[in-house]
Order: structure tokens, then sequence, then C-alpha cells
């Protein structure tokens, strides 16, 4: 995917984690051979269960963790390699990061100001009263009030420390923003006001968000293409139409076939189909790699796999 | 449904239930007068956001309220006994054996350092006085019936070695052990994964079906709610705001909150923009005057911020507690928002085609 219309190239990263020494070594392969690319002003989602790598993936590409193989490249500039304050602050003025929880993600000891204005300090800001300007534009734009600059994140609701947390994101106007899991800790209500808030700023800033979550309906509303990953593989990407109507790798029939729809009639209808990759897949004399089984739907999947998706398609077209 | 209902045999019956917490800043109103009947055999659903006072409500039923709560009003009724008012003696009767309970969260519902099997034996040994080997017995059929495979060799293992998924599975043999008749699950499937929710989900109504249990179901996940309820009750700041039967509730809401949340969830099949509910819920420790729903809601009337809308009933099975349903109001001919008119059109569409 060497193509320079994706604003982020991920090519086969890995991320392994490795525990004990000797004999008793263990490896976990976290992220296995993931590759997709994110174009510029779009939402690309990555669901899957948890512990299937989805998180470290987006931790691994904002450089959280030093990543064990694969190259990441953001605008052509690879950000995978050996860390140097030259492309730490290129990360950092380029890719943000919004996290799950909005409890755990805010110092309590820190202010509100302290908090989003940390951003602009650590990259050479002097000017307090500059600062603070900024903090209270971005207060409004995330649908808070200037009194609130100067309280501690313990005075705000759960909704409201999620703004905080993307106010934080936005302040140094990064081109991209991965956002892991931002609304699954909020109730139904106040997660349609940070989904919503979330689209206004991407239309607004022309932001590219990685959005991380295992709620596949919100995925599906809120990104353009989506990924599905299974222990560590991205197993297929299409665009979120393609997706739903049209899925082809059995886990995503899977995750599909689970998914409870607040609708009454076709719920006690639904059939839930499983994934077992033992049977699922015969990979005894065939390795899978990602292909671009029709334009835009790229599978996980071995040679004689891929003639059966195809004859699939012919068959729905 | 109606007539289905009335015939039907009512195992639990709360009256106009009052709970209040003290706490530092005052007394804050959990529950502010609930009813509703469970039947035999039927899914109550219980949806709300956190701090409605679904999970406060089935603690009272249980006698596990914390204590810094006040029962202050109301009755719980359950085979001839008023649960607000029995001795703690008696509720190790009830308990376990009459009422099972499944928690939220598998891993701390369960003690680390002990065996699956000694948790499961605990309540079979002291509650009904089985020898060990008699207990084991039943315990690896119990484990059998929740789907673990090769129960023998789980028995003796502790909850680490245990997959989220297994763990509920674990919680949930616990909870059958006493062979109870009613059985409440408090968001049993919040922090599993969505396949294996649906398999836990699935394993809830097949042992429901199979013992006859009458299940209370905790959840703010409606998905969730279309898939296991019979009847629902949507509750708002400590009050039933409408009841009815899953059909009533998903295809015919009438109380402006069952819209907001219906209208709120992200649909699989368009991108129009969700209609958030703006503001967050009161704060109870000064409920606010009138409807507590007035200040978030779109519809509101004057009489909404003076006075309490009583329940209106719309079926024999349906009600709802909003003006809006008042001979007055309802002359005004106030609708449910356009979009989620459509989405519901929809919604049948889509069940009659798969029918």
């Amino acid at each position: 995917m060497a193509d320079s219309q994706y604003i982020l190239e991920v090519n086969n990263l890995c991320q392994h984690f490795s525990s004990g020494r000797g004999k008793k070594q263990l490896t976990v392969k976290a992220v296995d051979d993931v590759t997709f690319g994110v174009r510029p002003a779009e939402t690309f989602g990555l669901v899957g269960e948890s512990g299937c790598g989805k998180t470290t993936t987006g931790r691994t590409i904002i450089r959280l963790y030093n990543p064990t193989g694969g190259e990441v490249l953001f605008n052509g500039r690879d950000i995978a390699g050996k860390m140097n304050p030259d492309l730490r602050k290129y990360l950092t003025d380029n890719i943000a990061m919004i996290f799950q929880d909005p409890i755990e993600s805010l110092n309590p000891k820190m202010t509100i100001e302290e908090i989003i204005g940390e951003g602009l300090k650590v990259r050479g800001m002097k000017d307090q009263a500059e600062i603070r300007k900024m903090v209270v534009d971005m207060l409004r734009k995330v649908g808070l009030v200037e009194e609130h600059a100067t309280r501690y994140p313990h005075e705000f609701s759960g909704g409201q420390r999620q703004r905080i947390g993307i106010a934080r994101a936005i302040i140094v106007k990064p081109k991209m923003i991965i956002a892991d899991e931002p609304v699954s800790a909020l109730d139904v209500s106040v997660q349609a006001q940070v989904i919503n808030l979330l689209n206004d700023l991407k239309e607004e800033m022309g932001l590219t968000i990685l959005f991380i979550a295992h709620n596949l309906s919100v995925v599906k509303y809120f990104s353009d293409r989506i990924g599905v990953m299974y222990f560590g593989h991205l197993v297929e990407v299409a665009n979120g139409e393609d997706l739903y109507k049209n899925p082809l790798h059995p886990y995503t029939k899977a995750l599909l076939s689970a998914i409870p729809e607040p609708n009454p009639i076709t719920e006690r209808q639904r059939v839930r189909i499983d994934y077992v990759p033992a049977r699922d897949h015969d990979y005894s004399n065939e390795q899978p790699s990602m292909v671009e089984v029709e334009p835009e739907h790229f599978v996980y999947c071995s040679p004689s796999e891929l003639a059966k998706y195809r004859e699939q398609i012919a068959a729905n077209a | 449904m109606a007539a289905e209902n009335m015939n039907r045999e009512v195992v639990l019956s709360v009256k106009d239930l009052k709970v209040n917490f003290r706490a530092y800043g005052g007394l804050v109103q959990a529950v502010r007068g609930i009813s509703f009947d469970l039947y035999r055999g039927e899914t109550l659903a219980i949806v709300g956001e956190s701090g409605s006072g679904k999970s406060v409500s089935i603690k009272a039923i249980l006698g596990i309220l914390a204590n810094n709560a006040i029962i202050a009003d109301g009755s719980i009724m359950y085979d001839g006994m008023d649960l607000t008012k029995v001795k703690e003696d008696t509720f190790h009767e009830i308990r376990g054996n009459r009422i099972g309970l499944i928690f939220q969260d598998p891993l701390s519902a369960l003690n680390p350092i002990m065996k699956i099997g000694n948790q499961i034996t605990e309540s079979l040994r002291l509650n009904r006085k089985m020898k060990k080997e008699e207990a084991k017995k039943v315990a690896l059929e119990l484990m059998k019936s929740v789907g673990i495979p090769e129960p023998e060799k789980r028995f003796d293992q502790y909850p680490f070695q245990f997959s989220g998924g297994m763990r509920q599975r674990i919680v949930i043999a616990i909870a059958l052990a006493g062979d109870p008749e009613i059985l409440i699950c408090d968001e049993p499937t919040t922090a599993l994964d969505v396949t294996v929710q649906a398999k836990i989900l699935e394993l809830i109504n097949q042992i429901k079906k199979e013992r006859n249990l009458s299940v209370i179901f905790i959840t703010h996940d409606l998905g969730v709610v279309a898939n296991m309820a019979d009847r629902v009750n949507v509750m708002y700041a400590g009050k039933v705001v409408e009841t009815g039967t899953a059909e009533e509730i998903f295809f015919e809401p009438a109380h402006p909150y069952t819209w907001a949340l219906l209208s709120s969830m992200p649909d699989l099949h368009t991108k129009d923009r969700l209609d958030a509910i703006p503001g967050t819920p009161p704060n109870m420790i000064y409920p606010p005057k009138g409807d507590a729903f007035a200040a978030r809601n779109a519809y509101a009337m004057k009489i909404d911020y003076e006075m309490e809308p009583p329940m209106f009933k719309i079926t024999d099975t349906h009600a709802a507690a909003t003006w809006l349903l008042h001979p007055k109001a309802a002359a005004n001919g106030i609708e449910m928002p356009a979009g989620l008119k459509a989405r519901i059109e929809r919604m049948k569409r889509s069940g009659a085609l798969n029918g």
C-alpha cells in the first residue's frame, strides 16, 4: 500500500510483548502483521473484541510503545523508527489522542486550564494570557464555559470530562486524532452528545480520525471505512456499508450476527454465527495474507479462500 | 398479551417504593416511588441511565442496600412477606435460594483465592446442608448446564484461569445453585464482548425456559432489551416513566424520554445526525419540581415544571408518565420526532421481511 493518497500508512506493523527469560520466555503477539492506510479527513474505525490488539495498534502508532517490526508513515515520514527529539515534536504536533476512561486520563491535581494548556506549554509557549485565551476558546468549542477553566476534574460529569479530554487533544491543532473508545464509558444519552461533538470538530478542523471501539453500531455510524481485528490480525477492511452488507471473513460475519439491535422483532429471530478459526480456515498448506478482493475491500485470506470470496461477490452482484 | 398477563401469577410485587441515601450534601432521593409486578416465567427489563435508580431498586429487593440507605416508603411483596420489613435471618433463606443475583462484573463477583468448585458448592453445603461429595456432583451438573467444557478439570481451578465469558457462566452457575425462582441480572453482559454477550444472553434465555424462571434484567443497552425482554420499565430520575411490552416500548413509545433514548442510539442503517439529549440528569438531592425530565425535554409544557405527571394508561399493559397523554394536551397532537418515526417504520419493515 505504498500509496500517497494516505495520510497515515501502517505497513506490516508488529507489536510483540515478551516476558520471562530463556526457556520461560513468553511472547504475546498483540499486533501481528497489520497493514492499512487512512486517507486525509476520513474516519477509520478499528473494531474487535477486547484483547484483539486494536488499542495496542493505536498506542503503537502514537509511539506509546516502540514497535517490534514494520513501518508507520505519516505524510510520508517514517514515525516508527528510533525516537529522537525531532521525531517526538513531529509526532506530538501532528497526532493527538483521546483516551477511553475520562476519569483516569485527567490528572486530578491539575486544574482544567493546566490540563488543556499543558500541550501548549510543552511546545514552548510562555505567554500565560495567550494560553488562557486559547484554553477558553477550546472550552467553548467543546461546549463548556470559561468558568470551568479554574475547576478540577472531579467537579465534572463523565461526558464533560470526555469533552475536556477532547479539548486537550485538539488545542495543538493536530492533523490526526486517535480516539481510543472515547464513548464506551458514557451513558447512551451522553454518548450521542460526544459523537456529535466529534463529528462537528472533524468537519470544522478537517481532522483525520482513527476511531477505536468495540461497539460496532457506534463505529458503523461514525466511520467512513472500518477495519476488523481478531487476535492481533487485521482480518477485513472495507467501507462501512460494504462491510455491513457484504461481510466476507467468517469472523466479521460472527461479529455482525452478535450485535443486538433495538428491534424486538428481529432480535427474537436472531441467528448467531459462531467463529471457530480451526474449523473455518485451513491454513495447513497455504499462508493467508491481506488481499484486495474487490476495490476498497481487503480480506485476510489464503488463495483458495480468495477464490471462494470472489465467487460469493459475483453471486451477490 | 393483556389477557395473558391477568391470568398469570404475580411472583413479586413492588408498590410505591422510595429509597433515600444519607450523603454529605443531604438526602439523595435515589428511588422516588416505583411500582411494578413481576409475573412467573417472564423477563422484565429495567432500562435507564446511570443514576436512574435501577440498581438501587433491585438492591432493595435483595436487602443488600448500603448502610446509609433508608427505605422511606412502600412495600416489596414476595410470597406473603414484605421484603422491606423482613429480618436479616429470613433474608438468608431468600437470598440465593429463592432470588438469585448475577452481577455486572464477573471478576469482582468471584473470590480470587478460592477454587471455582468451592465457590459453587459453598451455598449448597451451607444452605442445603449437602455432603461434600453430593455437592460436588450437583456443582458439576450445574457447570455442564451453563456450558463449561471439562467441568471436572475446571472444578479445581481459580477464577484467573477463566476468560470473562466463562467467569460469567460460573457466576450464573452459583446463582442457580440455590435453585431460585427469581433471577435478577444486573447488567450481566456490560463488561463482555459482543460475541460473548450474545452467548451469555442465549444461556440466560435457555435456563429461564428450562426452569420457568422470572427474570429481572437491568441494562442500559436497548439492543439487549429488545433481545431479552417481554416487558420493559423505563426509569428516569428514580421513577418509572414508561412501562409496556417490548413491542409497545420499541414501536409505540409514548414518553419523550423513551423517544430521546431511542433516537440517541446510533443506527446501523443511517448516518443522520444523532438526536442527543441535552444536559445531564438532575441532582437527586434537590429533585426538580414537576416532571424531572422537563429541563431536557424539547416537548416540555408549562405544567411539566409545576406538577408531576401521573401514569396515563394507554393499553392494559402500556402506561407512561407524561402530560402529553392528558386529554387536553393530546388535542394538540404532539407526536414522536419524525426521525424516530421513520426509524420505527424501517424496523417494523425489516422485521416483517425477515419473518
